[in-house]
This record gives structure tokens, C-alpha cells and sequence, in this order.
């Protein structure tokens, strides 16, 4: 019975909404009724004898207007709200044309704040909201090690590890993983012209199949290719399709030429997989080639795993199993003697990707939140302002007989309206925004390579819309409900001095607004004052002056031939003008971390254990040319490489560890599976990112015993690294002709990468505190200016009776920095509570950290001053001769 | 707004209708105004293209439909007939407008009464 009654009125609904609007249809069935019923009676007259016009003039009489008739009709049939409402919308656009000024200001605001809120809105629903990119992506895990301490080494699995887990668990629809060591640009690709870097991932089995990732072209890789010495194959990513292949068809079943090895393209991904954003942010990935288990046998924990849990299968059921089948895991089948037991910590992938953003993000949306709450107090008190100015109109159209309810309904038509086009601008904006941070390569923020205005941000929007509305319509209205008639046609009379009550509300609107403000500016201020903080932390290396380029090793297959290569390399580079030093690494810092371990000979540091340890594979040179202090011996020179010496530099971490209150040199350590001598000793380098401490680290020359993964040149030199690289280029050229067109990218590059989501974070809050600040003086200024005006008799009859401009400047000021102070005081309060609740977002800066506070105080201080001294200085200008004479 | 006054107006001329097609059968305009203004005697003064706009309501709500047809003479008219919807309705309006009118009646006159005394 309900559900009948809604569907009718819900028709009838329908059909009203749809006769509101001049509808011909309607008006042209009923123009031919009526017509019909005209002749009809027409007839019957003349059937009674009546003459023809006698007739027609009876049945027209009868009828009673045909107008009339065709308007009641109108009417029945129309909605008598929607008529309200567009007579209410037609009058708001004919206040807002007047009142231009007013219209432009209010929308702009309004604009910025609803804006900046999409924009933010988009990304959190992105990286938290949004599930991933992934068919049934809430059954994805990522798997790593319980308690991870060497970077992703330890986050890793040896490929026999995979394979007995993969059979084992009871738990996986699929369980699969990727080379977790890869760098950037590790192939190149040979075609017609310059060899081009490209960056390749290996990806194990059953990869994409487990994430569900369906090609756009051709196949994904078969089981026989993940054999030993089948047929290289690879998939290629959809942009690197489109880009370097012009987005070809055919390229699929054809070889491309990668290392020199043909190999066979299969398939391409689709546009919607991007393997950067999820797994390693900031990361351009070109293509895929297979994994293939038997070649990394012996190579140790190189295996990032992801499963897909089975239907109906929970994670806590899951990592029951795993914490079961872990530990009884062997690292190598052909060596037991080196051991078993892994440990496994299940995360849901989503959770993994974007868990640690939670609460930067929480903050970033909380700051936004509060910059529309400032421009909704600002709004509604340019709108007081407004409907003070406005009292006598409306006190005229409740004389007349408008209703109070109509009057307000009026005032929530100009808000919804205002602020309707405030939300169509700040879409824009927010549009622009996002297309800008999505294609923020240098950003690493995963998934923000996804982010863009969908669905669910428009309907966020028009959520905030209407809600901004309300909350800036609502005082105006209350006030204009509340008013007296007689008060509102007496107000603005020749009164001389006006009342103060109206101003009260204005004045707590702009304490609220100055208290937010406040609380913004503090926040940002500890974040920023973090982020400097986190630029000056001692890296151990020196990042501004040097760059790298990535070294192509054609013909470097036995270790003799690769030092011969790697000399040429670093003697010809450190000749090139301006080059302080070069060396080379297979490896740089916060870039990709893998580690070995490493144990004193003798020693008993935790039980005699290996420890993982960070490797850098490296040339005579590099430490210089990275700007390492070496504090102790002395550098790995190019007779240790050619004679294939065991010699290891060591951090002084690794040192106080193996050898506390010792000197290390000349000590014997075992690691990568050889005794090497300790000579020298470095400053720790922060090899993961800026924040963290750094761990165990060491540097082995790269001899036939330590296999170098790549090769990496890196120069230091006074001159900025563009200049150089041209002649960096043609010297490696002039080494070796199949040098790859690479980029030789500054280290501070990597530096900045890795603080990157730190300086977004900082950046927009700054950003929102600003606004914030600009909105604070625009509401002190509007506050203190509106009351000046209104208050020029009054001041007028003062400077009169003799007080002098400073006197009055000085009056005025009082009352501004009252206001001020006020909202200050209670911001202040409300930051400690804020300060506390980011604290964990904070890098070497106390919640309560004085100076940050002081200083916020101090500009909020300063800038409400300067809003205030505009009206204070007209004010004392007020000439009273002039004030008297006007009104 | 005087609306209330209006309603009842247009409320009474609606049961009119309904009831005129509840007994007739399907009918057009002007055959409706016809019966209203016979079985009313000349007591009521209907203008018979306010009948219109009720017929335009009463279909909103779906208690009567229209359809294009041909008249006793064959013209063109639009025919109106009541839904079984429009029946039910007619009938509740019908009882409640009854006991309305038998209180009203018992009001009157007992006013009418008190101003004997």
C-alpha cells in the first residue's frame, strides 16, 4: 500500500514538474477540447432555434472565459513550490547583478574554499577510499617479513622459499611476487637510433593473473616461459605502448631488440595498470618479462609476494596458516646448512599501499575542512553585512505581506545559489588540480597517478555545496526571521549613533574565524618547521653537487673486462673539465636497497648471527664523488679490484656493532660468502630516506667475488649537471657505442624523491593556512570597515567635540586587535590540543614547540593589524563637517 | 492566502464530477457540465470551463482517465471515465461529505434554535 502510494505521488510528481514548463502539447490538447465543447453547445442552441451568433455568444457566456479556463488549468496542473522557486531564483540573480562587487568576492571565496576541498577530496578518496585497481582487490595481500630491519631484503623470499609456500599454504587462491631490485632504466632497447633505457620488471608466475589484470592486446605470460631458456618474452605497460611503439597492434607475436637479445612481445596491459603507483610510487615502469625461478636460485631474498586469499578465506585464518608454515621455510634447497625460518606478516594490499598515508591524509583533509568553515564564517558575515544593509527592503516586503518563512526561504535561494557557483568554479579548479597532480611523476604518493574527479567527488561536492549554504545562509536568515518589522523600517532612519547589537554577531563570527586561522597556521607551521628540519638532517652524503647516469656493461662479462671498462669509465670521466671526482656504484642511496649479511670473524654480536646489511658495490672514487666522509683508513683502490682483493669499507655503525671500542681496520668480517679485510670506515649514509636512522651499510669493490648488479656513474663537479652532460654522454659513447640515451640525473633528484611526500603534505597545508590567513584579515578588515561606515556620524560628533585623528585611529585599532586577540587566544588553546594530534607527523619538532607558536601569533598578530589600520586610517581622515552634513 | 476556502471549492466540484462519471459512465466535457448544471437545478452557478481544470486534477491524481474519442454526433472530444481508483475515492469522499453535511445541518439548526430563545 506505502509502495502504490509513493509510486503515485512519485508520477505525479513527474508530471507536475513536467507541466511547470510551458508545455505545448498540454496547452494544444486543451485549446481543442475546449473548442469542442464550444460547437457542442453551439449545435444544441441552434437545435433549440437559436440564430448562429446568438448561439455562440449563449455557449461562451456559459462557458465563462476561455482564458480563465486555459489559466486555472495552468495552474492545476503546475507546482505551485517550483513556481515559488524560480520567482525566488529569478529575483536572487537580480540582487546578485546589482550587487556585483559582493557576487564576484563571495564567489571567488567560496570557489577557493569548495575547491580545495574537491581537490583534497579526490585525492584521499583515491589513495584510501577508493578500492584498488584490481579485480576483488579486498582479497589481495602483501606478504613480508614480521620484523623487516635491512630495507626490502628483509621484506623479501628466496625463490625456493615462494615455491615451497606457493605449494604448501591452504589459505591462496594464487600467491605470486616480483623482482624486488630493480632499478630504473635496467634495460635498454635497441632500435634504429640511440639505444633508449628502459625500465623492466620480472614478475613471477601467475603475477597478473593473481591480481586480475587482463591485457588490452594479445596474452599474459604462459607457464612454459618461466621455464630456463625458453624464449624471451615480455609484456609491455600501456603507456610505454601508446609512447614508444605509437600504440601498434602488430607489435604483439614481434621480437624487439632489448640488451641486444630479441625478444618476443606477448601482450600489452591495459591503461588502467599501473604497477608504479601501487607497488613503488613515483616509479615508471616500461615492461614486464618473466621471472623465472631457476635463474635465482642462489641469489638470495629477492622476492616481493602478493597472494590472493581464497573465497571466504579470512586474513586472521590466513596468517594462522602462515605463521604455521613460515617458520619450517628452507632460504635454499641446495644449501640446508644455511638454514630455515621466515616469518610472514599478512597485510591487506590496499592497507600496505596507503595504510602509513592515513593519518597525513586525515590531517590534509581536516586542514581543508576548516579552510571551508573559515570561508562559510566569512560569507555569513559579508551576508549580515548585507542583510543589515538589506533590513529596510525586507522589513518593506513583510509590510507588504510576504511571509516570514518566504523571506528566509529568499535568503537560502541567494546562499544555495551563491554557493552552487562557487561549486562550479571550484570544480574547475579542482579539475585543473588534479590533472596537474596526477601526472606528478616526482610525487611518491602511491596511486596518485589515478587521481581524478569521479562520481563520487561530484557528489562529495554537491554535498559540501548544500552544506556550505546552509551554514552560511543560516545566520543571515535567523537574523532577518528574528528581526522586528518597526526596528528594521526605523533602522538606518537618522539615527546618529547606531546600535551596537547587530554588530555582535559579526564581531563572533570573526573571533571564530581568527581562532581557525590560528589553529591552521600553527599546524602548518610544526609541519613546515618539520620539513626544514628533515632538510637538514646530515645525510652522510653530499646530493647537491653530483649526478649520476646510468653505464651501459656491453662486454663486461668476466670481472677483468668489467674493471678494464669501469677504469676507462671513471679515468675518463674525472679528466672531463670541471669534474671534482667520479666513481661508479651498482646502487644508490634511496634508491634501491638490498642487502646481504655480514658478521665479525670471531665475533659473538648477537650470537654470532649475520646481520643484514646494506651492499653498495662500487668503484675507487664513488665515496668521494658521493660526498662520504670517510673517518677512518682509507678507499677501495683499483689494485683491489684488479686483484680481486676481499676489502670492505664499513659504516660506523657496522663498526660500534662488531667491533665496539675498537678500531675496526685491518679486522677481518665475513660476508658474501668470503673473509674481506675491514679498510676503511664512513659516516652512516641515510640510505632508505631522510627520516630514518640509518642502518648497516658497507662498500665491496667490484671483483670477480662481488658481482655488481648494473653500474651507476656518479661525478662531482661545480658545475651544474646539465652543462655537463653532453660531455659526460660522448665520453661514455666514445667507451662504449651502445650507451643508452640515459638521463643524468642530479642525486638531490633522489634526495627530493624521497622527501617528496613530506614537501606535498607541508606545501598544501601551507597553502590552506595562507588561504586561511588571507580570509581571517578579509573578515577583520570587512568587520571593522563595515562598522567605521556605519559609525561615521557618530565619529563625526567626536572629532567635533574635539577628539583628535590619532585618538580616533587609536579607538578603532583597540577594537581590532581586540577582536584579534581574542580569537587568538581561543586558537592557541584549540592548536595544543591539534599540535598533540599530528605529533606523530612531527620530525624533530616538539607539538608544543614554542617558537613555531610564538611566530604564527606573532604574523596572525601582525596581518590583523594591518587589516585593521585600512578603515582605522579613514576613520581619522573623517572630516566632521562632512560626516554631519551627509544623511 | 485564502487557500483553504479555494480547496474546498475545488474539492466539492471534484466529487461532482467523479460522482456524475460514476453514474454515467464515460462522458466529455461538456456532456460533464451538461449533467452538473441538470442535476443542480439552477442552484449552483457553474462556470463550465472552470470543470476543466478539475478534470485535469482528478487525472493527476489518477482517480479518473482520458482518452481521444468521437461524441454522440461523431466530433472529436476527449472522453473521461472513472478509474477503479477514482471509485474508491468517490466513495470515501462521498461518506465523509454525507456525515459532514448531516453535522453541519444538526449545527444549524441547533444554532438556529438558540437564536429562538
Amino acid at each position: 500500500m506505502m509502495q502504490w502510494l509513493r509510486m503515485d505521488s512519485l508520477r505525479r510528481l513527474f508530471q507536475r514538474l513536467r507541466s511547470v514548463f510551458p508545455n505545448a502539447q498540454m496547452d494544444h490538447d486543451l485549446d481543442a477540447e475546449m473548442a469542442a465543447h464550444l460547437d457542442l453547445a453551439i449545435e444544441e442552441n441552434i437545435q433549440r432555434g437559436m440564430a448562429p451568433k446568438e448561439a455562440r455568444r449563449r455557449a461562451l457566456v456559459r462557458f465563462a472565459g476561455v482564458e480563465q479556463a486555459r489559466q486555472q488549468h495552468r495552474e492545476s496542473r503546475g507546482l505551485p513550490w517550483l513556481d515559488v522557486l524560480m520567482q525566488d531564483l529569478r529575483f536572487t540573480f537580480r540582487t546578485m547583478r546589482r550587487d556585483r562587487g559582493f557576487t564576484i568576492i563571495a564567489v571567488v571565496i567560496l570557489a577557493l574554499g569548495i575547491g580545495s576541498n574537491i581537490a583534497v577530496f579526490s585525492v584521499v578518496n583515491t589513495i584510501l577510499l577508493r578500492p584498488l585497481p584490481f579485480r576483488d582487490p579486498q582479497n589481495l595481500v602483501r606478504i613480508v617479513e614480521k620484523y623487516s630491519k635491512a630495507g626490502e631484503s628483509s621484506k623479501t623470499y628466496t625463490a625456493d622459499a615462494t615455491q615451497d609456500f606457493q605449494q604448501q599454504n591452504r589459505s591462496f587462491q594464487s600467491v605470486s611476487g616480483y623482482f624486488a631490485f630493480t632499478g630504473p632504466d635496467n634495460f635498454k632497447l635497441v632500435g634504429n637510433g640511440q639505444p633508449l633505457p628502459v625500465t623492466g620488471i620480472l614478475v613471477a608466475e601467475n603475477f597478473f593473473e593473481a591480481l586480475g589484470v587482463q591485457p588490452s592486446v594479445g596474452r599474459l605470460f604462459r607457464h612454459e616461459e618461466f621455464v630456463q631458456h625458453s624464449r624471451p618474452v615480455t609484456l609491455l605497460s600501456y603507456p610505454f605502448w601508446k609512447r614508444q611503439l605509437g600504440g601498434n597492434r602488430d607489435i604483439v607475436g614481434q621480437a624487439i631488440n632489448m640488451n641486444g637479445t630479441p625478444v618476443t612481445v606477448v601482450g600489452v596491459l591495459p591503461d588502467t595498470f599501473d604497477f608504479g603507483s601501487v607497488f613503488s610510487p613515483g616509479a615508471k615502469v616500461d615492461l614486464f618479462t618473466p621471472y623465472i625461478m631457476d635463474d635465482f636460485r642462489e641469489d638470495g631474498n629477492d622476492l616481493a609476494l602478493i597472494g590472493r586469499l581464497k573465497q571466504g578465506v579470512g586474513l586472521a585464518e590466513a596468517q594462522n596458516e602462515a605463521d604455521q608454515l613460515f617458520p619450517q621455510l628452507y632460504f635454499e634447497h641446495k644449501h640446508p646448512d644455511y638454514g630455515k625460518g621466515y616469518t610472514g606478516q599478512l597485510t591487506g594490499l590496499k592497507e600496505y599501499v596507503s595504510g602509513k598515508l592515513w593519518r597525513s591524509l586525515i590531517v590534509l583533509w581536516c586542514a581543508v575542512g576548516l579552510i571551508l568553515l573559515i570561508v562559510c564564517v566569512n560569507l555569513s558575515n559579508l551576508l549580515l553585512a548585507r542583510a543589515a544593509a538589506r533590513s529596510k527592503e525586507f522589513a518593506m516586503r513583510s509590510a507588504l505581506g510576504a511571509q516570514r518563512g518566504r523571506l528566509v526561504r529568499q535568503l537560502l535561494t541567494e546562499s544555495l545559489v551563491l554557493s552552487a557557483a562557487g561549486a562550479v568554479l571550484g570544480l574547475g579548479l579542482a579539475y585543473a588540480s588534479t590533472a596537474y597532480l596526477a601526472h606528478q611523476g616526482s610525487i611518491a604518493l602511491p596511486l596518485l597517478s589515478r587521481v581524478r574527479v569521479d562520481g563520487m567527488v561530484l557528489a562529495w561536492t554537491l554535498l559540501i555545496a548544500i552544506g556550505a549554504a546552509v551554514l552560511f545562509g543560516l545566520a543571515p536568515g535567523l537574523r532577518i526571521s528574528r528581526s522586528d518589522l518597526q526596528e528594521g523600517l526605523k533602522d538606518g532612519g537618522h539615527g546618529a549613533s547606531e546600535g551596537r547589537k547587530h554588530d555582535h554577531m559579526r564581531s563572533a563570527l570573526v573571533i571564530i574565524e581568527v581562532a581557525m586561522a590560528c589553529v591552521l597556521l600553527v599546524g602548518a607551521g610544526l609541519l613546515l618547521r618539520s620539513f626544514l628540519r628533515v632538510l637538514d638532517v646530515d645525510l652522510g652524503f653530499e646530493p647537491s653537487r653530483a649526478a649520476a647516469i646510468t653505464v651501459d656493461d656491453a662486454g663486461g662479462s668476466t670481472s677483468e673486462q668489467r674493471a678494464a671498462i669501469w677504469e676507462e669509465v671513471v679515468r675518463r670521466a674525472s679528466m672531463i673539465p670541471g669534474v671534482e671526482a667520479a666513481g661508479i656504484t651498482d646502487n644508490l642511496p634511496m634508491s634501491r636497497n638490498r642487502s646481504w649479511g655480514i658478521k665479525a670473524k670471531g665475533g659473538d654480536y648477537d650470537g654470532g648471527k649475520f646481520q643484514g646489511v646494506f651492499v653498495y658495490i662500487v668503484s675507487p672514487g664513488y665515496v668521494r664523488a658521493m660526498g662520504i666522509r670517510l673517518t677512518e683508513g682509507r678507499d677501495i683502490s683499483w689494485a683491489d679490484i684488479f686483484n680481486n682483493e676481499n676489502v670492505v669499507i664499513i659504516n660506523e655503525t657496522v663498526a660500534r656493532k662488531l667491533w665496539p671500542g675498537q678500531d675496526p681496520i685491518g679486522r677481518l668480517a665475513l660476508t658474501g660468502g668470503a673473509e674481506t679485510r675491514v679498510i676503511g670506515v664512513i659516516a652512516d649514509v641515510r640510505e632508505t630516506n631522510a627520516e630514518e636512522n640509518a642502518g648497516w651499510q658497507m662498500y665491496l669493490p667490484a671483483t670477480k667475488q662481488f658481482g655488481p648488479e648494473g653500474a651507476e656513474l656518479v661525478v662531482r663537479s661545480k658545475l651544474p649537471p646539465a652543462t655537463l652532460a653532453t660531455a659526460v654522454m660522448s665520453t661514455l659513447r666514445q667507451i662504449s657505442p651502445g650507451q643508452p640515451a640515459a638521463e643524468f640525473k642530479p642525486i638531490q633528484n633522489l634526495v627530493d624523491h624521497a622527501t617528496s611526500p613530506r614537501r606535498f603534505f607541508v606545501l598544501l597545508v601551507g597553502i590552506f593556512a595562507g588561504l586561511g590567513l588571507l580570509l581571517a584579515s578579509l573578515g577583520i578588515y570587512g568587520v571593522i570597515s563595515y562598522s567605521v561606515t556605519r559609525q561615521t556620524q557618530e565619529i563625526g560628533i567626536r572629532m567635533a567635540l574635539g577628539a583628535t585623528a590619532a585618538r580616533v585611529q587609536a579607538g578603532v585599532m583597540a577594537r581590532t586587535l581586540r577582536l584579534a586577540l581574542l580569537g587568538i587566544a581561543a586558537g592557541t588553546v584549540a592548536s595544543f590540543a591539534v599540535a598533540r594530534g599530528i605529533a606523530s607527523l612531527l620530525f624533530g619538532t616538539e607539538p608544543t614547540d614554542p617558537a613555531t607558536l610564538a611566530g604564527m601569533i606573532l604574523l596572525l598578530t601582525a596581518v590583523a593589524f594591518f587589516a585593521g589600520y585600512i578603515p582605522a586610517r579613514r576613520a581619522s581622515r573623517i572630516n566632521p563637517m562632512t560626516a554631519l552634513r551627509s544623511n | 492566502m485564502g487557500e483553504s476556502k479555494l480547496d474546498l471549492m475545488q474539492g466539492t466540484l471534484d466529487l461532482m464530477v467523479l460522482q456524475t462519471l460514476t453514474v454515467m459512465g464515460a462522458l466529455h466535457g461538456y456532456g460533464i457540465a451538461l449533467r452538473l448544471e441538470q442535476i443542480s437545478g439552477n442552484e449552483i452557478l457553474l462556470n463550465q470551463g472552470t470543470i476543466y481544470a478539475s478534470l485535469m486534477r482528478l487525472q493527476q491524481r489518477g482517480w479518473i482517465s482520458a482518452e481521444w474519442g468521437a461524441s454522440d454526433n461523431n466530433r472529436k472530444a476527449k472522453v473521461y471515465s472513472i478509474t477503479r481508483k477514482g471509485r474508491r475515492q468517490f466513495v470515501e469522499d462521498a461518506v465523509y461529505c454525507q456525515r459532514l453535511s448531516s453535522v453541519m445541518g444538526r449545527v444549524l439548526a441547533m444554532g438556529g434554535k438558540g437564536g429562538n430563545e
